[in-house]
This record gives structure tokens, sequence and C-alpha cells, in this order.
């Protein structure tokens, strides 16, 4: 003890390509820039660090472990515009050492404001991974680590699922800490693992910061942060997006040999594993229950989704974008259907976050937009349209079942 | 200082300007006399609150302490400048002038063309009544410098600080007369006003005030970047000052809901309508806005010389009925107009900042402006498009009459970070130049 937990959140959205009240076209996706951005960051990122994680796992024969939850929009464009990357983690899963997790196919707000559809949702993805990998994901993560009891017990339901990973938020935690398994109120089996947000963000967001105190990182240094945790804990779980290794943090910055020298440091201390999220629910006991009324989140300080839902705007957006649920599936076109999904993946709305906008911090970094208005123009103009194609092909079917409406 | 309008002769923002920064000056303890020409031009009278204009009614050159600025030293030289002349309309207002002059003095018209006459063959006139005023414009500002140095003269200070083109002969004729430093604040240049057809004369003076002073404000990285390559001043002299805007201390007049307003939308226009603040581009978006959508009227608040053009081209779109011309509007009637618009839209071609904007803010109006705005880079709750791109201007036009909630976040936002652009921020800058300079002599 402890063991080391890592799990690498893999997503990239369908991003929207720049669409005017005056278009009426129906393609909706920029995809010269998503194939770009895919093929960049597979090259900068998803490659390399596949590829040494799958020289690690080869050298230390079984003994260091990962998990991916790797979203089904990502899926689709690697296999359009990155198919290397996919037998990448094709080898990955071959080992034995990695895990895939569920999490909703879109990488959406569903839990929000349709169980029905977020239910779906997770089906899906779980079916895709197990086609694409061969194994079929027992331990959930939902978009962005948003979690509360209810949620909890909506996956306690499914009946698929052992545990469900979340933020490991001061609050939620009180006297606590996130270096034990735990499990939420009412549910028997489920278990939850939280995030040790510390050392996560310490390689995540401070690896590279040459203001911070403990610059530069090392692997040996990081090692002994999680030796300390030995007595105080089962497990350190590193929760991070996989951008991290060559996106977030270049190259340059030496992430790569931090990440490769790392199990080597970790591994000295012969009481220190690698554990995968199951195998952690499979070993360590749940000490006790953690009570999250209010929904939590793992973006910025506040830990909460005024990130998502901070404003009208994008509020406005999500609420009306739901709205259109049951009218597209009534009409039961798989293209419509498609669309509406990928028109759910939560980056939208993240665009539209108007909190810290002036200062141009780290939520600019990721927008692919000059400003929130523009994301929130674009969006409500795509969303229209949608609306539209609806409504022409219902009035298309409501003439073909009834002839005579044509000439009336 | 050497300045420009002052209330209640404000025609535009760089009345605004002279007169917030002045108020803020005010507030810090620094001692300002105030220089400006004494407009004769009722006509020019402002939309911007009033003070007591008992300070300025007195007659030329007298010493009057401003009511509520204790700091301030007004004083007047008449002339006949403003501060958006152009050379032809200077020589139009001194014809009308000379005509009124004629007829109170019951003088022939022969006499008065004849002066005229001799005006035109650049002489200064003998005539009584007239000799205050220079020949043309140029003669009229070389005339202000001396006037300027003679009341330099009589006063004390430590720092020149001209406004614009037409006190910079005035600024560097008193520096070198006291020896003082001298700060030129670029509020706009000849490129901005005149596109590429740039009147050489008015060029050389600014050119001249620039390279003279000591230091070079301008009112934004846009227009900073003007003066070194149009003007080729060193990067080192020209300092960045934004402009702010007045909190209105009023309470705001009650909202009555007109008629018009339960059915249209309204997107209002406000400002000179002169080729700078590009009206056609306005009226083009107009146009493609009401291809998508119906219930919305587009109002031109304002006057200027593009303002009958804009009228043809309105009916020539056919879209004249769609689009209201207000004339200039005053007081009272600016507040109603932002009171009903649902859009601020300022399409100008190169606002040096534009001051408009931020006053639509404080009104509680969401704002669309042109990237090629010095504004720009201080506002982020706003949209902003190219002034050319009238396609993305009516996208957004349209979007923010359609989706409330886009009117919602821009309205609260905008209205919070317009409290941050404050006069006191930019009278410390200013401040801060002086000190250098005054150390640097």
């Amino acid at each position: 003890m402890p063991s080391v937990c890592f799990y690498f959140q893999v997503h990239q959205p369908f991003r929207l390509r720049h669409y005017t009240v005056f278009d009426r076209s129906g393609s909706y996706f920029d995809d010269f820039k998503n194939g770009g951005i895919c093929r960049k960051v597979a090259a900068k990122c998803y490659l390399p660090t596949n590829r040494l994680l799958l020289e690690t796992i080869r050298r230390f024969e079984g003994r260091f472990r990962v998990a991916y939850s790797i979203t089904g929009v990502l899926l689709e464009q690697l296999e359009r515009y990155a198919p290397e990357v996919l037998s990448t983690f094709h080898a990955l899963a071959q080992t034995g050492c990695v895990e895939f997790l569920a999490e909703t196919y879109y990488h959406s707000l569903s839990f929000l404001y349709s169980p029905a559809e977020f239910v779906e949702q997770i089906r899906l993805h779980v079916e895709t991974i197990e086609r694409l990998f061969g194994q079929r994901p027992r331990v959930f993560r939902n978009t962005e680590l948003i979690y509360n009891n209810a949620l909890a017990r909506t996956i306690d339901a499914m009946d698929q699922f052992d545990a469900i990973l979340t933020e490991g938020a001061d609050h939620i935690l009180g006297h606590r800490n996130a270096n034990f398994v735990y499990r939420p109120p009412d549910t028997q089996h489920l278990r939850l693992l939280l995030k040790n947000y510390s050392l996560s963000d310490d390689i995540a967001f401070r690896f590279s910061n040459q203001h911070w105190k403990e610059f530069p990182l090392t692997a040996d240094k990081f090692a002994g942060w999680i030796n300390s945790v030995n007595g105080n804990g089962h497990v350190v779980n590193l929760f991070m997006d996989y951008e991290t290794f060559g996106e977030h943090q270049w190259e340059e910055t030496g992430i790569f040999q931090f990440l490769s020298h790392l199990p080597e440091a970790v591994l000295r201390h012969p009481d220190n594993n690698f554990l995968t999220p199951r195998q952690v629910v499979e070993t360590y006991p749940a000490m006790d229950v953690v009570d999250v009324p209010h929904l939590i989140s793992w973006a910025d300080t506040e830990r909460d989704l005024s990130a998502w839902l901070g404003n009208p705007m994008q509020s406005g957006a999500l609420h009306e974008v739901y709205r259109l649920e049951r009218f597209i599936k009534q009409l039961g076109d798989e293209t419509l259907l498609a669309d509406w999904r990928r028109l759910q993946t939560s980056d939208h709305f993240y665009y539209m976050c108007t909190k810290y906008f002036a200062d141009g911090d780290v939520h600019k970094y990721f927008n692919p937009y000059d400003s929130p208005y523009d994301s929130y123009i674009n969006y409500m103009n795509v969303l229209d349209h949608l609306k539209r194609r609806c409504n022409l092909l219902a009035a298309e079917r409501a003439a073909q079942t009834h002839p005579t409406a044509q000439h009336v | 200082m050497l300045g420009w309008e002052f209330p209640p002769f404000i025609s535009g923002g760089l009345g605004t300007a002279c007169f917030g920064l002045t108020k803020a000056m005010n507030q810090l303890g620094v001692d300002v006399t105030f220089v400006l020409p004494k407009c004769v031009d009722p006509s020019l009278a402002t939309h911007v609150r009033l003070l007591t204009p008992g300070a300025l009614a007195s007659s030329s050159s007298t010493q009057a302490p401003a009511s509520g600025l204790e700091h301030v030293t007004i004083r007047t030289v008449d002339s006949l400048l403003d501060p958006y002349g152009r050379p032809s309309e200077y020589r139009q207002r001194l014809e009308a002038i000379l005509h009124e002059k004629e007829r109170k003095h019951r003088i022939s018209a022969e006499h008065g063309r004849d002066v005229l006459a001799a005006f035109e063959a650049g002489g200064l006139g003998s005539f009584p009544a007239v000799e205050h005023y220079g020949g043309d414009m140029f003669a009229e500002v070389q005339r202000y410098a001396r006037e300027a140095v003679r009341l330099a003269m009589e006063c004390d200070f430590d720092v020149v600080h001209a406004h614009d083109w037409m006190t910079y002969p005035a600024g560097i004729a008193v520096a070198a007369v006291t020896g003082r430093p001298l700060i030129v604040h670029v509020h706009s240049t000849e490129f901005d006003r005149s596109g590429e057809h740039v009147n050489q004369g008015i060029y050389d003076i600014e050119r001249r005030g620039m390279h003279a002073a000591d230091r070079v404000i301008a009112v934004s990285h846009l227009t900073r970047n003007i003066i070194l390559t149009h003007y080729g001043v060193t990067g080192q002299k020209v300092e960045v000052v934004y402009n702010g805007v007045e909190r209105e201390g009023r309470a705001r007049t009650p909202y009555v809901p007109t008629p018009i307003r339960r059915e249209e939308k309204i997107v209002l226009f406000l400002g000179r309508i002169t080729m700078q603040k590009g009206p056609e581009y306005f009226l083009m978006a107009a146009k493609k806005v009401l291809e998508e959508i119906e219930n919305v009227k587009f109002v031109m608040a304002g006057s200027g010389d593009m303002m009958e053009r804009s009228i043809h081209l309105a009916a020539e779109m056919g879209i004249g009925h769609k689009v209201l011309f207000t004339g200039f509007l005053r007081g009272e009637d600016v507040q109603r107009v932002y009171q009903m618009a649902d859009l601020y839209v300022m399409p100008s071609v190169s606002e040096p900042f534009g001051i408009a904007p931020l006053e639509a803010l404080n009104h509680d109006v969401p704002v669309l402006i042109s990237k090629q705005s010095g504004v720009s880079e201080v506002l982020t709750h706003v949209l902003k498009v190219d002034f050319w791109d009238v396609v993305e201007m009516a996208n957004k036009i349209i979007a923010v009459l359609k989706y409330p909630p886009l009117q919602m976040t821009l309205r609260e936002h905008g209205n919070f970070e317009v409290r941050r652009l404050r006069w006191s921020d930019a009278a410390q800058r200013c401040l801060s130049v002086y000190e250098d300079v005054c150390v640097r002599v």
C-alpha cells in the first residue's frame, strides 16, 4: 500500500463549423478542423503515449496498469481520421493490464436533463467498447466527473457496474481523504473512487509551471509523495485528461520522461503497486459512506457545474436541445438522431462559458471560438436548422399517410 | 490643457473625452487650466449632460472657475473651429457668420463681399466685426495658437496637454514659449476621419505635433499603430491611455413601453453619419436581416455628410420603410432611444476609440461593434465583427433579436464590465505620463 490507480480521459468533440442563420446545409460539423485536430493530437499525444505505455506494460510484465475512458465521439473520429490510434488502443487492450471504463457515448450532460437518454447513451458506449476492445466495462464515470447521490442510484439500477469515479472534492469529504474506497448512500454493491486532485493536478496542470515551488517535478519526487500516503490510505487515484501527455504539457517539458520513469520509481517501494479501478474495488473494502446531495464535478476551483450552466445562454441552449428529444425519437430517423446527440456533447456548452472569459485563462485554450457569444450564436443557428429538418420530415410523413393532404 | 468642446458645447466623443478626463483630474486634485475655442454656432450644442453654462457665458478669455470643478479653470478663445470640421465647411461657416454680422451692422452687401474676397487672397480682414476670425481653417488654427500663447503667459503650469490636431500648433507654441514639456493626445487621426483621402495640411500639422511632443498619448493600440506606421513616431514615445465612461448619477427615467416596442424590435445606430462610421454597412446588414425576419426596425440617430446618401441608399435597397432617420438627438431623446433599442450597432470603418458603445452598455443595451475600433480592445462582453462582413453582422443582429438568453447575458456582463472603465484610471495614467516627462526635462 498504497496502490496507484491511473485513469485517463480521452475525448475530442465534433466541433461545429461556422454556421450563420442564412445557412441551409444539413452538415453541421467542421470535418476539416476536426480531422486536423484529431491528427495533430494523435501525433503529439495519443500515438507516443500509447507506445510508451505499451512498452512500459511489457517491461514490467503485468505490474503496471492503467485505465481509459474513451468517448464514442472520439472513437468515431479516430476511425475516420486516425485509425492507427485505434489499433494501438487495441494492442493495449490485449495486454490484459488495461481497463476501459463506461461513460455517456456522446460525453453529454444528459444525466441532468433526461435519465432515459442518459441510460441509452451509456448502453451505446458499453456496446461500442466491447465491440472494439473485447471487454465489457464494469466501472462508470460521468462526463466531467459530474456526480451526486441520484446519479449513483441511477447507475445502481442499471445493475451492471461495480464502481463510479468522481472528484475528491473537499466539501464532500470533510475530515476524510480521497485515498480510500467509499460508497454512496442507499446502495449495496456500488463503490466510489475519488480523484486525488492535488497529486493529479501536480501532473496535469503544474508539471511545467516554472513558478511552482516544486518545479521541476521528477518521477522520484512524485513517488516520494505517493509513499507518504502509506499508512493513511489504500489508493491514490490519479485521474486526468490523456492529452496531458504531449498536448497540454508539451514533449519539451519532459512529461514523457516523467511518465516513463514513474512506474519504476513507484514500484521501488515494495508496498506499492498499480491497480485499475475494478481491481481497486476488488482489493479494498469501502471505508465509509460519502453523501453527495448536490452536484459536483472536476472543473475549475469551484468543482461545480458553473462551467456548463453558469449563464442564461448555457441553460437556454441545453434546455432547447433536450426539448427536442421526444420529437426526434418519435421520428426515428437515424441521421437526425445522431446529429442531435452530437449536439449534446458538453464541450459545446463549455465554449459558452463567460466565467473568467475576460481574464483569458485555461477556458480560452480549449475554445475554438473568439467569444462565448459567438459559440452560442453558432450553436443556436445549428439547433434551429435541426428543428427545421425535423419539422420538414414530420410534414413529409404526414403527407404520405394522408396523400390528399398534399392537395389541400 | 488645450482642448475642444466642453459642456454645453459638445458634438461628439472628443468633447466627452476632454470633459471626462478633466473632471477625473480635478478629483485627483490636479490643477487644470482648460483653454478651448468658444463655439459661436449654437447648433453644435449638446446631447450630453449640461453643466451650468454660466462660466462660459462670460466674454472671451476671462478666467472663470467652473462649477463642480474646483481645480479647473476654463478659458475660452473666440473661434469658429469645431473639432470635426473640414476646410470647406469652415469656409461656409465663415460666410454664414459674415452674413449675420452684415445684417447686424447694416453693412452693405458689397462691402461684405469685398472682405470675403480679401480673405480669399489670404489676407486677414481689417473689418472690425470679423477681425477675430482667420480666413481659412489653417489660419484660424494659427490664430488660436497665438491667442493660447497670450493666455499661457498669464498663468503657471507644469505640462502642456493638447487634444487633437487643431490644438497642436497652439501646444507647440505654448511649450516653446514657456519651456514646458508637451504632450499631445491623439483621439483620432486624419486617416480615421478621411480614409486614404488624407488632407495633406492636416496631416502635416498632426505629424509636426506628434514629433514636437515629449510624449504622445493614443486612445488605443489601434491608434498607436497608426501613429507609428503613418506618422513615423518612435514607439517609446507613444503611450496608450484608454478612455472611460461616466456612470449616470441620476436615477433612470422609468421605462415606459411604447406601442412600437410591442410588435417590433429596434436596432440602433447612433453617431455621426459619416464615412468613418460605416453607415452603408449598417444598411447592408439591415437588408440581410430583413430577408430573414420581419418585425424589426433600424433607427439611425445622428447627422452628418452621409445622411442624405444613406436615406437614398435605404430607399434604393427597398428597405426605406424599415429604416428611420431621427437626425441629431440630444438630452432626453438620447435616453429614450437607448431605452427602446434592443441592440446598438457601431459598424465603424475606423474608430480610434468609440465612447458611444460604453454609453449604450451604461443604458443596458447590448452592443455589436466592429473589430476596427479601439474600444474592442477593452470590451469582451460585446459582439464583434469585421465592418465589411455584413453577412456576419446580420447573423449576429438576428441572433440577438431571436435568442433572448443572448441579449440577457450580454446585457448583464456588459453592464458589469463597463463599470470597470473609469475616467479616474485614465487620469491616473495621464498623470504618470506627466510625472515621467517632468522628471526627464
